[in-house]
């Protein structure tokens, strides 16, 4: 098996616990989980430079989901990348569990807890800033989701971080084009998206978020540009991986049926 | 009190490389001496204090003891969900410190009078919040402040406040300050109010009342046992303070409900609608009740509603 299979073949696993996960505790914003499984298996499989064994390593990459209705499938990331145990994500939104809905620090290896949109960037360029400062080598890594690039905070931030030459900082936009109430271009468009950032002096690049041979290229390109901060729009599909939550609003919101579930389930591989 | 605070936040840093200054593209003439002298610790993040407290918390995340500077409201409530998520939530080491509490910035109209500050912070987790009442006070505080980890609020002044305080004084985190002591009433006052409330203090005692003075640097925690002794031992406990109802006044009232001591409680502040008229500070506060003429008038009116056991 190719490295990229190894990793998309990563990505329907992850895919497979947020179903059943979202699933179990009636939870929601299953279509956002889905979109990123592929971005989220590059990362934590081939691109950042992590220690499941010691999550507070000073020297580790940093990844901030500043999406964090997108807690469950990070999680799962988390779990079966041995963070801790994978038996633990059974108990995801359940009462007394440290798997809250939005993603919480706490859990091993999640660097800042999210949910509320437009705080994940800011805390990124503080973090790079002090890196940069201090010549430390690792990078940090945001994912931020397209909606959430309606917040203004977010743009003081894409403001901020080419002011102080982040170049170990890599925004990843989750472009599925779809926010909670509609679709973006309808609710408050963000293109051209590309040339926002161009203009505000960014180093842009362009992917499919479902190309698994296009993640790996380009996460391992960064910096794209000496002095810049990177940024990489994705452009994906919500609920990918599942026919029938494709590109369907109806996700961010509903909780699979246990038929529902198996269906999911045999599209992505993992029988019921 | 904002020179005070940056020459003593410029003394700690020489000996703490942990500490920065963050601020929001204010400070002028006043916060050079710190970027000079640490311009690797030193950031002006721009106008733009939802990035400005992200990045801060970010710089915590890395270790940093980070302060946040900016005037009146900019630093507090125009960012208030990232000192809520990013910084209380995360029991993160930033400390806002907002120049021109109250209504310092008198004639510059409301968006300058920062009168909900101590309310809006103070349901926060983590935070400790303080508003010393003189720059020895102010100097004080920045040190209790540096010293400890965990969110912290130091509304301080603007420029020129009297020192009240005849030398040095070591805060004690969380504890009040006796500054007279008396048994027929006690004043008990935050932040700049202190000026006023001695000198409402000194006109009380000429004529003939013994009048206890509490500065109470700390309105997070609060200094429970301070407040019980003035019930218990004056009877007739006034607070002041350059802030609406939330503040100070509503703190002490629920602590005197809390003991089942009684007493005569008067909380002195501002009114619960904006000031939209022009007006010095000092010509504001005395529109307000705050002037001393207004507090010991309060003061003698609270007296005499006392109950004759005191």
């Amino acid at each position: 098996m190719t490295t990229v299979q190894r990793l998309s073949a990563v990505a329907q696993t992850l895919r497979a616990y947020a179903v059943r996960m979202v699933h179990r505790s009636h939870a929601s914003h299953l279509g956002s989980c889905l979109s990123i499984a592929d971005i989220l298996a590059c990362l934590y499989w081939n691109s950042l430079r992590i220690d499941p064994e010691r999550p507070d390593l000073p020297e580790r990459d940093r990844f901030i989901l500043s999406k964090g209705h997108a807690a469950a499938i990070v999680y799962a990331a988390l779990a079966e990348r041995g963070f801790f145990p994978v038996k633990e994500l059974e108990t995801y939104c359940e009462f007394g569990s440290r798997l809250t809905g939005h993603i919480t620090r706490g859990v091993p290896g999640v660097e800042l807890s999210s949910g509320s949109l437009g705080h994940g960037l800011p805390v990124g360029c503080g973090i790079a800033l002090a890196a940069k400062r201090e010549e430390l080598p690792f990078r940090t890594i945001v994912l931020c989701s397209d909606g959430e690039l309606d917040e203004g905070s977010n743009w003081e931030a894409i403001l901020f971080a080419p002011q102080h030459n982040l170049d170990n900082l890599l925004l990843i936009v989750d472009y599925n084009k779809i926010q909670s109430f509609g679709r973006v271009k309808d609710v408050l468009d963000l293109d051209p998206l590309a040339d926002k950032f161009r203009a505000f002096r960014w180093a842009v690049r362009e992917v499919d978020g479902h190309n698994m041979q296009q993640l790996v290229d380009t996460f391992s390109e960064i910096p794209f540009e000496p002095g810049r901060p990177s940024v990489v729009i994705a452009h994906t599909v919500k609920g990918k991986g599942v026919s029938f939550m494709e590109d369907d609003l109806a996700w961010h919101y509903k909780s699979p049926t246990a038929e529902q579930v198996a269906c999911a389930l045999q599209e992505l591989g993992e029988g019921a | 009190m904002r020179t005070a605070f940056i020459e003593e936040l410029v003394r700690l840093a020489e000996q703490d490389e942990r500490i920065w200054l963050v601020c929001g593209d204010l400070g002028y003439s006043v916060i050079e001496a710190f970027g000079d002298r640490f311009p690797k610790r030193y950031l002006n993040a721009g106008v733009a204090e939802q990035n400005m407290t992200g990045v801060a918390a970010g710089l915590a995340l890395m270790g940093k003891t980070v302060f946040t500077y900016s005037i009146a409201n900019f630093p507090v409530i125009r960012c208030l969900e990232q000192i809520r998520n990013d910084v209380c939530y995360h029991n993160l080491n930033v400390k806002i410190v907002a120049v021109g509490g109250g209504l310092a910035y008198g004639s510059h109209g409301y968006t300058h009078h920062a009168v909900e500050d101590i309310a809006v912070l103070s349901l926060l987790p983590n935070i400790t919040v303080a508003a010393p009442g003189d720059p020895v006070e102010a100097r004080a505080v920045t040190r209790v402040l540096a010293s400890r980890p965990g969110p912290a609020y130091l509304r301080l002044g603007k420029a020129g406040e009297p020192v009240l305080h005849s030398a040095e004084i070591v805060a004690v985190y969380g504890k009040a300050i006796i500054m007279r002591d008396g048994q027929d009433m006690t004043l008990i006052s935050i932040g700049g109010m202190l000026a006023n409330t001695l000198s409402a203090a000194d006109k009380l005692t000429q004529a003939g009342y013994s009048v206890r003075v509490v500065s109470m640097p700390f309105a997070v925690p609060l200094d429970e046992d301070a407040i019980r002794s003035a019930v218990a031992e004056t009877g007739v406990v006034l607070t002041v303070e350059e802030h609406g109802i939330g503040g100070l006044g509503t703190a002490v009232g629920e602590c005197i409900a809390r003991s089942g001591g009684t007493a005569v409680f008067v909380p002195l502040r501002l009114g619960r609608y904006p000031i939209k008229t022009a007006g010095s500070q000092e010509q504001l506060r005395a529109s307000q009740g705050l002037s001393v003429e207004g507090i010991v008038h309060s003061a003698e009116d609270a007296y005499r509603r006392r109950t004759p056991m005191h």
